[in-house]
């Protein structure tokens, strides 16, 4: 019984099929206890007041943008070293989400620094390099469409992910060198105690877990949608070729 | 592959367009600025180094899809991944033809386009040396892009969507040592980043753009 098992997509079904309903369960029940938890029951900052409120939005949002970028890229790699078609799908079934979150991350931020740093929008190396992510998305996105063969999209989208990958994490550290930063750096580490007081920290914990599994059922849904589309074209081909 | 070469250069001459295209291009986007942003000689100066980075940007964008187009159209690209040449081998000698047949071009115009921008004396060898350089990595990069739209059909506008994210990083290093020189700064770091990202380009482009061309063929 190995991992690899799960990548025939009848098995896939019948597993993702099986989580499915849990998965969305436990987002929707994480999401909501952190969302109210996070906006109704912790204080105001006594900077910031309610406006700090939108960490429980903006941090989990764009964690999972870089995050989803990686998870693409793995899948590429699998498809283009083993040739799962369910991996190609997964591949492509998360872009969606990744350009959706990179936007959220991008307008929450926007919504934040207007009343903060007195602008909807600074060239600060951090949004600039969401924005050259959202870019990312968009060509990686157009390119699944433009193709024509199913295998042939997943091949080059896979490159491009992967070529796109090394140019991505380049223009994250040029625009270090290009601008100076608004944006603060990274709070949050797997290594050190969190500088954030618990009354902030732990509801923001429930919205990551929250976004994460949300993202879970989002990637399972798609996923699944892509393999019915497919098997609903090799019937129809069937049929027609009759 | 140094005949392939050969015969992309000469093709590129001899057929019209490629040549020159890019050059008058190049001209005519630095022509606008001033009509854009008026003729203040002060002004021109403080922007003229990112503006010659983007125009022979964009100006080495328009001749990119016809790196392997006609190619493939004509069935010589089957013909030419079937001989002894390795695919990258034949990425490569296909870069360094647009190199040579637009990439020197702009770089060589660029000086004297510098000129009418107004741009600072000290500017001029790091303009040239920057474009010198940077412009290798844009041409692999593009092939690179030339490589996975082959089979689309009108698929110039993908081919920029797809190439100008990846030029991000060259335009901002390459831009950066025109400006740095022109401030008075060391551009000699800036200068020693850029070669390294043509250099990693020169290093990886080809094989990625080979499995896309394998991709495309199969």
């Amino acid at each position: 019984m190995s991992l690899w098992e799960y990548a025939n997509p009848v098995k896939f079904m019948a597993l993702s099929g099986r989580i499915l309903p849990f998965a969305t369960v436990l987002s929707a029940a994480l999401l909501l206890t952190g969302l109210i938890w996070g906006f109704f029951f912790t204080a105001d900052d006594f900077k910031q007041g309610s406006t700090v409120k939108i960490i429980f939005l903006h941090v989990p949002a764009a964690l999972m943008a870089i995050n989803i970028w990686l998870m693409m890229l793995v899948a590429s790699l699998v498809w283009l070293v083993r040739r799962h078609h369910v991996s190609a799908l997964a591949a492509r079934a998360a872009a969606p989400i990744g350009i959706t979150m990179t936007l959220i991350a991008l307008f929450t931020g926007a919504i934040w620094g207007k009343p903060m740093w007195g602008t909807y929008w600074a060239w600060d190396p951090r949004l600039t390099s969401f924005m050259i992510l959202f870019v990312f998305y968009l060509g990686y996105l157009a390119l699944w469409q433009a193709v024509e063969d199913d295998d042939t999209a997943a091949d080059l989208t896979s490159i491009l992910c992967m070529v796109g990958s090394v140019f991505a994490l380049l223009s994250r550290y040029a625009v270090n060198l290009w601008n100076q930063g608004l944006h603060q750096g990274a709070t949050l580490t797997a290594t050190k105690e969190s500088p954030i007081d618990g009354s902030y920290y732990y509801p923001l914990l429930v919205c990551i877990v929250g976004f994460i599994t949300l993202f879970v059922t989002l990637v399972l849904l798609r996923t699944r949608m892509h393999i019915r589309l497919r098997r609903s074209r090799a019937v129809l081909a069937r049929e027609a070729s009759r | 592959m140094l005949a392939l070469c050969r015969r992309d250069i000469l093709l590129a001459v001899r057929s019209g367009g490629g040549f020159g295209l890019a050059l008058a291009f190049f001209l005519i986007l630095v022509m606008f600025v001033p009509f854009g942003v008026g003729p203040d000689r002060a002004v021109l100066a403080r922007i003229a180094p990112g503006i010659l980075w983007i125009g022979a940007l964009l100006a080495c964008l328009l001749s990119l899809d016809r790196v392997f187009q006609l190619d493939a159209e004509d069935g010589t690209l089957e013909a030419l991944a079937t001989s002894p040449i390795p695919l990258t081998g034949l990425v490569s000698a296909k870069a360094a033809a647009h190199w040579i047949t637009t990439g020197l071009p702009l770089t060589l115009a660029s000086a004297p386009l510098g000129y009418l921008l107004g741009l600072p004396a000290e500017g001029y060898i790091w303009l040239v040396t920057s474009l010198a350089v940077g412009t290798v990595s844009l041409s692999f990069i593009g092939t690179f892009g030339a490589a996975i739209t082959v089979g689309i059909k009108r698929g110039g506008l993908l081919l920029s969507l797809l190439v100008l994210p990846l030029y991000i990083p060259t335009l901002i290093l390459g831009a950066q040592v025109v400006t740095r020189a022109v401030s008075g700064q060391n551009p000699v770091a800036s200068l020693a980043l850029l070669g390294g990202l043509t250099l990693l380009t020169l290093a990886l482009i080809p094989i990625a753009a080979a499995m896309a061309l394998r991709a495309n063929l199969r």
